[in-house]
């Protein structure tokens, strides 16, 4: 029997991957987007649903970044009312470790799954920085190095709040008048390096006994959290080759904690273009990266790398000659992608051959060295590669990135997801009521 | 008509306010934390053009006691979770401001008001509770002095005035999708909220654009002079205890704020137990007695009224299928729900955005 994939839905983030201008899209806050996307996925029986998260708005040269989708509703709160519109669906959001404790964010989560019938999942994310800090009264930051020992003990701590309930703690039996078959359920004392917590937890025991945890980060002391710790990993590395590479490095690390090979999903994020035929799809990808990758935005990107301002550059013309500034004072604050370049001016001379040497301008190098779409095809080829990832091992699924809201699913749902119900390689019914259960988890 | 219409809410806390709701006959203990149980009870209020419900909630356990109810689900995801299951009802759940931040509260409860089209509320909370500061094990909290009370009052305040800046921090037409300058939002109309407070600063401005109401409704419940002094800077409306219609004069004329609810704890026949502690009055009745004194109240200047249902389901029923077509009848309640948000229902207008009008007036 064939591996199963498994697959999720990203609703569409504060990126320059979503496209806003195209005509078809909608509300990035407006309720009926979610809606709409979270019932696509649950139609063509994807696993779950996934929302990303924000603290701080970006900012690039001292203002707000205005160039891509800004704000996002809470995490939490869309996640509980999307429950009452999907019946199987898993609900995953990412909550941060670093700005939120342990007692307060286990609550929301064993709330979260009682209130969904079991279908919760966190994605556990670290921040450090104090520009995020500047929003929390907790404020401040922590070491970059004590990132991930704050997030393993948040979670720890969370699992003990959750273990802290017997399932059966609850016996609300009226003649006798005993509600509590267990008096002291909930109790609960934690000292370590970051915390020192006890009392008792007031949520009982929720349907998958706490939630999926998922886990993004790709470092090595990320690789290893979530070999510790995660049932599923959200990573970058969605080709074969460097897909079968991650896979098998997260994979052989899982022994060490006695846990068995199936019991952590590799789901790398990737986006997709279909279209009648592969070049059809080809044609409409270049549209895209078009739409996704303005001039200004070719520019804004630029300027994160170069930590200069730019704006007197030509978009259309060549890459700057000028090297970029390595003090650490960043123009751009509160994104990612600049923390991904270690060495700015080696990336810069690399990214200035690469344009000489294919007649790039800076624009059409952004687009170049951005690109995620990890499938453009025709739905046959995009279902054949889907598979053929999976079942060699480069992967156990998807999490997908639509690129327009809320519709960036439909095409999908409609034509690749009964290819792969045709190969016998996805589910036509979900064979459990908990995400836990159609992730193919053992319950905790 | 002599008097306005009055309002009407009703304060659900898991099997009812009174210790053995839980063993009625129709209660269903079982199902405390299941969204089937929150569906039913929001709904039936729902049916009875009830104003607002309040969810009760707390960062503890609510005793010790295995013979009483343990453990409660949060809040704000119960109201989220019922929220696009209703259509009419105000939904206002309580978040305790102590140990929690101003931003993910904000943003939460704006969210809510985003996923219920302009119902959302919120029932401000403090927790001078050793127990549940030991759950965060960061600071210890004190109400010992008169002092250490007005402090945390204070910290709420600033808390709420935090939370209510964010709902600004967005101009109602930030985002422009200007397609010709590849400008998604116009960031002037975004604003840092800058807050430094005696407790903490907070930087802004929010990740989540101004909620449908603007801002939404505000609640607090206040006994006596320090929090009545906080719900006043902070509150759209005040939930008050008084003994009989004397002393809800006397708190109207203390209490500065657009509406004050009294609160009370409800029995309808039939009456089985009515043992309950409580800081509210305690009513038995039936609901025709129950309105006689929701009108003489009213009379004292009372705006509204916040029932506890002292058994769920059934004196929430003695409410929605009792009293209020007893306040029909006598013309002091609506028969259908009008459109609008929850704050136009109350009678609050949408208020300005405080940074628009000062880039108005610097303009």
């Amino acid at each position: 029997m064939p591996k199963q994939i498994h697959l999720a839905a990203h609703f569409p983030g504060v990126n320059n991957t979503t496209v806003w201008s195209d005509p078809a899209a909608g509300s990035h806050i407006e309720f009926d987007s979610f809606v709409k996307l979270a019932q696509t996925a649950e139609r063509a029986r994807f696993d779950f649903f996934f929302l990303a998260e924000g603290l701080r708005l970006r900012e690039q040269g001292g203002q707000i970044y205005d160039l891509d989708v800004v704000g996002r509703p809470d995490t939490f709160t869309v996640l509980a009312a999307l429950a009452a519109v999907t019946e199987h669906l898993g609900l995953a959001g990412t909550i941060n470790s670093t700005f939120n404790e342990p007692y307060e964010v286990a609550r929301q989560f064993a709330s979260l799954d009682h209130l969904s019938g079991g279908r919760a999942a966190w994605n556990v994310v670290t921040s450090w920085d104090a520009f995020t800090g500047e929003n929390f009264r907790r404020g401040g930051f922590l070491a970059e190095s004590d990132r991930y020992s704050r997030a393993t003990q948040a979670l720890e701590t969370a699992k003990e709040l959750y273990d802290s309930w017997p399932a059966d703690a609850i016996a609300a039996d009226k003649a006798s008048g005993v509600f509590l078959r267990h008096p002291d359920a909930g109790t609960f004392r934690h000292t370590d390096q970051h915390f020192d917590i006890s009392g008792r937890f007031n949520v009982p025991r929720s349907p998958q006994g706490g939630p999926v945890i998922l886990q993004a980060g790709d470092s090595d002391a990320g690789r290893e959290f979530a070999a510790a710790t995660a049932d599923a990993i959200f990573s970058r590395h969605g080709t074969l080759e460097d897909g079968q590479k991650f896979y098998t490095d997260v994979k052989d690390r899982l022994a060490k904690y006695g846990r068995e090979r199936d019991s952590l999903k590799v789901l790398p994020a990737a986006t997709f273009v279909l279209g009648d035929t592969d070049n059809d799809a080809q044609e409409k990808a270049r549209v895209v990266r078009r739409q996704q990758v303005s001039g200004a935005t070719a520019i804004k990107f630029l300027e994160q790398l170069w930590n200069r301002d730019l704006s007197a550059y030509d978009p259309e013309g060549p890459l700057p000659e000028i090297d970029p500034d390595v003090s650490d004072d960043h123009i751009a604050r509160g994104r990612a992608s600049v923390r991904m370049h270690r060495d700015p001016i080696a990336t810069a001379n690399e990214w200035r051959q690469k344009a000489e040497a294919e007649k790039l301008s800076i624009r059409d190098l952004i687009i170049e060295v951005t690109g995620r779409q990890t499938f453009i095809g025709s739905a046959t080829t995009i279902a054949e590669s889907i598979n053929h990832l999976v079942q060699s091992d480069a992967s156990d699924g998807f999490i997908l990135v639509p690129h327009v809201t809320p519709g960036g699913l439909d095409e999908f749902a409609g034509t690749v997801v009964p290819l792969l119900q045709e190969k016998g390689v996805f589910r036509t019914e979900y064979e459990g009521s908990t995400l836990r259960e159609n992730l193919g988890l053992a319950p905790r | 008509m002599s008097m306005p219409n009055l309002h009407l809410a009703v304060a659900l806390d898991g099997a009812g306010w009174a210790p053995d709701a839980w063993r009625e006959p129709d209660a269903r203990p079982a199902e405390l934390f299941t969204a089937r149980y929150w569906i039913d009870l929001i709904a039936e209020a729902e049916a009875g053009k009830l104003d607002f419900v309040t969810i009760e909630d707390a960062l503890g356990v609510q005793s010790d006691d295995p013979a009483q109810v343990q453990g409660r689900l949060d809040a704000v995801l119960i109201a989220s979770r019922v929220a696009p299951l209703t259509r009419h009802i105000g939904l206002v759940p309580t978040a305790t401001v102590t140990h929690t931040e101003p931003f993910h509260i904000s943003k939460a409860i704006a969210t809510l008001d985003y996923v219920s089209r302009g119902r959302a509320g919120w029932r401000v909370q403090l927790s001078p509770k050793a127990g549940e500061a030991a759950h965060f094990g960061r600071r210890q909290v004190s109400i010992d002095t008169q002092a250490s009370i007005q402090d945390l009052f204070d910290e709420a305040a600033d808390y709420v005035e935090v939370v209510r800046r964010l709902w600004d921090s967005w101009e109602d037409d930030a985002e422009i999708r200007d397609a010709a300058t590849g400008r998604f939002i116009d960031r002037d109309k975004l604003h840092y909220i800058n807050f430094e407070g005696r407790f903490f600063s907070v930087k802004g401005p929010s990740i989540t654009p101004r909620p449908p109401q603007g801002q939404p409704v505000v609640t607090a419940l206040a006994h006596n002079d320090i929090p009545y002094r906080f719900a006043e800077k902070s509150a759209d409306v005040v939930y008050v205890t008084p003994k009989d219609a004397a002393d809800a004069r006397h708190i109207v004329d203390q209490v500065k704020v657009r509406h004050v609810f009294a609160d009370l704890v409800v029995f309808l026949e039939p009456v089985r137990s009515a043992a309950v502690l409580s800081d509210a009055r305690v009513f038995t009745g039936t609901p025709a007695q129950l309105a006689d004194l929701l009108l003489a109240w009213q009379e004292a200047g009372i705006t509204g009224f916040r029932l506890r249902p002292g058994r769920l389901p059934s004196d929430l029923r003695g409410i929605t299928r009792g009293l209020v077509p007893e306040l029909q009848r006598r013309g002091v309640f609506r028969t259908q729900y009008e459109p609008g948000t929850l704050r136009d229902r109350l009678g609050l207008p949408r208020p300005a955005n405080r940074y628009a009008a000062e880039g108005a007036s610097v303009a």
